[in-house]
């Protein structure tokens, strides 16, 4: 039970992080049908870039108030990352939009493995630690030999990605740009005829994604302490997996998603086996895709003749 | 020509080659389809005819696989009538179809799409064509002589290694190929991408492209549409030439009533997926439920014409 | 990275050049700056256990400046307003290349590459000295090979596959497990003597390591192939990764990340080259060189990929060819037609992965050795970059695509000279993967149809007309 409880709180904390990372994929999927490949490798520098910032704050500029640092990161981080992101889509996908549909694809494996090398040669491939933070806990249970703890880590984690999601599910819901959007993801074409600067609601869309990967990468970073040049491929798979387990297009899915691959890949390790949960990870995908295309939260696409 | 002189039947009822009874099709909330049932005549052509949004394309959906019907039966009649005890005994024992030597009972809502054209023999066109725009004129006809020629290339062992069984059935089918592409008149463009066509000669070569498939009924979703007065008439000739020649019977859509009254031995009609009138084209054509639909006057409107007329709303009865 | 902004002036005789031209290069600079800052501008080192930062003020300068006048030079050239843009949309240099020098180029390819062994040999002045081209020879080849077989799938079929390694490595852990299984080696041995299966394993289980890959292909198409599009890509994506996953951790059955090695060579169909007396330099009367295994592979290699290129011509003039091509430009019309489209999507996969496998069992025979490590995702990444960039379904195309890719991946290695000019820190083989990313992007952003773009008709009346790539559809699947 204790066990149980502990891994429910891991997931949850490791399933945020998927989701932040799964809305980018389900946006830029739902409004240009791409799957973007290079967004887990987005969420990579983002890691890179805030543990740079992180060093810049704490050991150069000498502030030592950790959420004060952390503030300053977060926001630091989203900057950068959404400029490399939509200078990403600038470069590699808008003059391909429209084009032969595999061509985007293939730019952005192209792109991913630019920017996973593009890491590995600037800043080494070496895991890059840092000095664990905040490292207080809420021990919640105790039954002597077993302490089910609740880091603030976590709490951070959660409510950041709460609080993001309330905003954003405003924006896309109630404001111009959100109706934008939706309207491109329904008809590119008609929303231009219309007067909708398309080229501008992607590259937002771009941008939007970049800053949730990035608040993913930020917090990814302060919970397990350390960035790799090769940690993008991975939790990229996986995060996409989260949005179409939530049926992609959806933005409830994708963090809905995220979640349950966040606890389905704890409870894999913690009962199963630990060496095969990326296994489970990617079956999940396969039988999800198979089973049930438009996912948990999807619209059923129907084909019409 | 509907009408068979024996028993002085209509031929849709006298000798059916398909018949649809209480074929329902329900997209969510919307029914598109609602309890049609109609028979197509053996060596007929058939209208189905019906404002925007009727449900037409739905039902040639239906009988060609693409949509599983929420509920109906779709039954066709290879070789002569099925007789009722036929028809019951297939439903009964749950196979998709039971074919004798000379005659054949296919349950279509059984079977799958690739199965209604391959096995059934039930060929179409599609409403907003769809060519292999990036193979060639003679390549679209053999892709559909597909079944015929995987068997004669041995399912691609013969064919590998050229043996000369293989060679024959190859030369076969692009005489055959050649034979449709004289029909449609489309000869001199046998080697240019089918996607460099122009619009009416690609209505042409899809239907062109279905007869290769050797089909016993040809169902055809709007063939007039895009096509000028003069490839109209060609097409009513073609048609004709079909049926004649090939004993392909045909079941079609179009709204150009020109088309539609010039060729068709038996019309029916749909709105709001409802069977609204079925018989000859004169009769069709003077029933007042169908000006009404087609001119769009309200249902009031409809049953006082019917009253003073004191019109037998039967549908069966209209042809008579 | 160069951004092109969207507001190019309308192309007037006097237009300002200058001014636009700099105010451009100094936004896309700044943009530049902000992309680089972070991760060129500062390092991160690990100093006595923790981490700490170094700062490369220079190196971004350079980097920076490097766009600015870059992108300044081209404002003021290339893409000066004042320029006429070029209006030519015609075929392709290529592929009017292909036209002129038309059948004669197949031939002489070939040709080409059956000599390249002999030319190697007498260029550099003689056996030893040529292996280094041989081996690249091979590699290319290989990569010829797969890149063949994948075109099958993706550019035939129009199935986006993403896992094609997993085919590959199907094809090279079948042979390394039989090859090296004991128990076989001693039925073997009571039967036929004791070196029996040392030297016939390749051969008897090259058909089968194409067969079993096929066999996996239908297994792990059956159930995705009614998936579309991007879809399609990631669960084979997905099963590519699992299948990979699962070689790493099944220590049991495959020795897990250590890999399989002393796997037995190729022999001349039974003969093993050696230096003993039943070896192949003794029984042909020839001076023993380990280069004549390595000769022989290269032929043995050239004969797998023309062998897959013979089938896939001959496939695509049957009906099953057609059909492969004819579901990539309508899966409903060929529904309609009475195609059963997952059989014809099966036969496609299965085929495509059958010469993967082939390939897989090559590359075990080879190398001598199995790993994981071999069969990642980015394997499967390059050959898919190879058949879109020979452009889909064209047999030319792809060839000289994996030439070119291979040839060029193989140049950034040998760029030790760099050292010299960077100093010895710099290794330029970190940079492989990263000017082939940058490529990648850089190809499909300039060419996204591919080298050959049109598409050559299966059958013909009176003439053989090429179809313009404009009407060759993708597929959905
Ligand atoms: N796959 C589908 N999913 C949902 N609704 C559908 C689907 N196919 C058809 N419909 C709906 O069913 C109704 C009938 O459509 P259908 O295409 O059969 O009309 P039609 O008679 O062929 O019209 P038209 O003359 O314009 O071709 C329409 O309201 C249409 O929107
Ligand atoms: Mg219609």
């Amino acid at each position: 039970m204790e066990i149980f409880v502990q891994q429910l709180i891991n997931g949850l904390t490791l399933g945020s992080i998927y989701g932040l990372i799964a809305i980018g994929y389900t946006m830029v999927f739902g409004i240009i049908g791409m799957v973007n490949f290079a967004h887990g490798d987005v969420f990579m520098v983002s890691a890179f870039i805030a543990l740079i910032c992180f060093l810049l704050v704490t050991t150069v500029m000498g502030i030592t108030s950790i959420f004060l640092a952390l503030a300053i990161v977060l926001v630091v981080a989203m900057v950068f990352t959404s400029l490399l992101n939509w200078a990403i889509e600038r470069v590699a996908y808008r003059p391909l939009r429209g084009s032969f549909r595999l061509a985007p694809m293939i730019s952005a494996i192209g792109m991913s493995i630019f920017l996973a090398n593009f890491v590995q040669v600037t800043q080494g491939p070496r895991n890059k630690p840092i000095p664990p933070m905040i490292t207080d806990v809420i021990v919640l249970m105790d039954n002597g030999s077993y302490q089910v703890t609740l880091a603030w880590k976590q709490v951070i984690i959660m409510v950041i990605t709460a609080a993001l999601l309330g905003g954003f599910w405003y924006l896309v819901q109630k404001t111009s740009l959100g109706r934008a959007q939706r309207a491109c993801e329904q008809d590119r074409k008609m929303a231009a005829l219309l007067g909708i600067n398309v080229d501008h609601t992607i590259s937002l869309t771009f941008v939007i994604g970049a800053a949730l990967a990035a608040v993913a990468g930020t917090l990814y970073l302060m919970y397990y302490g350390v960035a790799n040049f090769a940690d993008g491929f991975v939790p990229g798979v996986k995060a996409f997996t989260a949005a179409v387990l939530g049926g992609i297009g959806s933005l409830p899915g994708a963090v809905l998603g995220g979640l349950l691959i966040g606890l389905i890949e704890t409870f894999w390790s913690a009962y199963f086996s630990i060496e095969y949960k990326d296994v489970a990870a990617f079956s999940i995908l396969a039988i999800t895709l198979i089973f049930m295309p438009q996912g948990l939260l999807g619209r059923p696409e129907v084909e019409k003749v | 020509m509907a009408t068979s002189p024996a028993n002085g039947l209509p031929r849709w009822e006298a000798d059916p080659i398909l018949i649809v009874e209480h074929l329902f099709m329900r997209f969510g909330g919307l029914i598109a389809v609602n309890d049609l049932s109609f028979k197509v005549g053996r060596g007929d052509i058939t209208a189905l005819i019906g404002p925007n949004g009727a449900g037409k394309t739905t039902v040639f959906n239906c009988i060609t696989g693409f949509y599983k019907p929420s509920e109906g039966r779709l039954i066709l009649a290879h070789g002569r009538a099925p007789t009722p005890e036929e028809i019951a005994e297939v439903t009964r024992i749950g196979e998709r179809s039971l074919v004798g030597r000379e005659a054949g009972v296919f349950l279509l809502e059984r079977m799958p799409d690739y199965l209604v054209s391959g096995g059934a023999k039930v060929a179409r066109t599609f409403q907003n064509i769809r060519l292999f725009t990036g193979m060639t004129v003679l390549e679209n006809l053999m892709v559909a002589q597909h079944n015929a020629l995987m068997a004669a290339s041995g399912y691609s062992l013969k064919g590998l290694f050229g043996l000369p069984g293989w060679t024959r059935a190859q030369k076969a089918a692009t005489a055959k190929a050649e034979y449709w592409l004289d029909k449609v008149g489309l000869t001199d463009r046998a080697d240019d991408p089918a996607g460099d066509l122009p619009y009416g000669a690609q209505r042409r070569l899809e239907i062109a492209r279905a007869m290769c498939s050797e089909p016993i009924l040809l169902c055809l979703d709007e063939p007039a549409a895009g096509l000028n007065p003069r490839e109209s008439l060609e097409l009513n000739t073609l048609l004709r030439a079909i049926r004649a020649e090939h004993g392909t019977s045909i079941l079609l859509i179009e709204h150009d009533m020109s088309v539609v009254m010039e060729i068709s031995d038996h019309v029916v009609v749909l709105d709001y997926g409802t069977k609204i009138s079925d018989g000859t084209p004169e009769a069709v054509k003077n029933d007042p439920r169908v000006i009404a639909a087609y001119l769009g006057v309200d249902e009031d409107a409809v049953e006082e014409v019917e009253a003073e007329l004191k019109l037998d709303t039967n549908p069966t009865g209209a042809g008579a | 990275m160069a951004v092109q902004t969207a507001d190019t002036a309308p192309p007037a005789a006097a237009n300002p050049v200058l001014g636009p031209a700099f105010k451009d290069a100094l936004i896309v600079g700044l943009i530049a700056l902000g992309l680089f800052g972070p991760l060129i501008g500062f390092e991160t080192v690990i100093i006595d256990g923790a981490l700490g930062l170094a700062y490369r003020p220079s190196l971004l300068a350079i980097m920076v400046g490097i766009i600015f006048f870059g992108r300044l030079l081209l404002n003021v050239t290339l893409w000066s307003p004042n320029r006429k843009p070029s209006t030519h949309t015609g075929p392709t240099l290529f592929d009017r290349a292909g036209t002129v020098m038309g059948p004669g180029v197949k031939p002489a390819l070939l040709a080409f590459a059956v000599l390249f062994p002999a030319i190697a040999i007498f260029s550099l002045g003689g056996l030893n000295e040529s292996r280094y081209l041989i081996d690249l020879g091979i590699l290319i080849l290989t990569y010829v090979m797969l890149g063949w077989g994948l075109n099958i799938v993706v550019g035939l079929a129009g199935l986006l596959d993403l896992g094609y390694v997993a085919f590959y490595a199907v094809g090279a852990y079948t042979y390394a497990l039989l090859a090296t299984s004991a128990p076989i080696n001693d039925f073997f041995a009571g039967l036929f003597g004791a070196t029996f299966w040392a030297n016939w394993a390749f051969w008897i289980c090259l058909p089968m390591a194409g067969i079993f890959a096929g066999v996996w292909g239908m297994i792990l198409g059956f159930p995705v192939l009614r998936l579309r599009g991007d879809y399609l890509a990631i669960v084979t994506l997905a099963f590519g990764e699992i299948i990979r996953l699962v070689l790493i951790n099944w220590v049991d059955f495959t020795n897990g990340g250590a890999g399989i090695a002393s796997i037995p060579r190729a022999t001349f169909f039974g003969i093993p080259f050696n230096a003993g007396p039943d070896g192949f330099a003794a029984l042909f009367g020839l001076p023993f060189s380990p280069m004549h295994r390595i000769v022989f592979l290269y032929f043995v290699i050239l004969a797998l990929a023309l062998l897959t290129a013979f089938v896939t011509v001959r496939l695509r003039r049957l009906p099953v060819g057609r059909a492969w091509e004819a579901l990539r430009e309508d899966e409903i019309a060929c529904r309609s037609l009475g195609i059963n489209t997952t059989t014809t999507k099966l036969s496609a996969f299965a085929t495509g992965a059958m010469f993967g496998g082939f390939a897989g069992c090559f590359f075990a025979v080879r190398a001598g050795f199995v790993s994981p490590e071999s069969f990642t995702f980015d394997v499967s990444a390059m050959i898919l970059a190879i058949v879109v960039l020979g452009g889909m379904g064209s047999q030319i195309g792809v060839a000289v695509a994996a030439a070119v890719m291979m040839g060029g991946m193989e140049m950034l290695r040998n760029l030790g000279f760099l050292k010299q000019i960077f100093g010895n820190d710099f290794d330029p083989s970190l940079y492989r993967m990263l000017i082939f990313g940058f490529a990648m992007v850089a190809i499909m952003v300039w060419k996204p149809r591919g080298l050959v773009s049109t598409r050559d008709p299966t059958i013909f009346l009176k003439e053989r007309k090429a179809v313009s790539g404009d009407l060759v559809k993708e597929g959905h699947g």
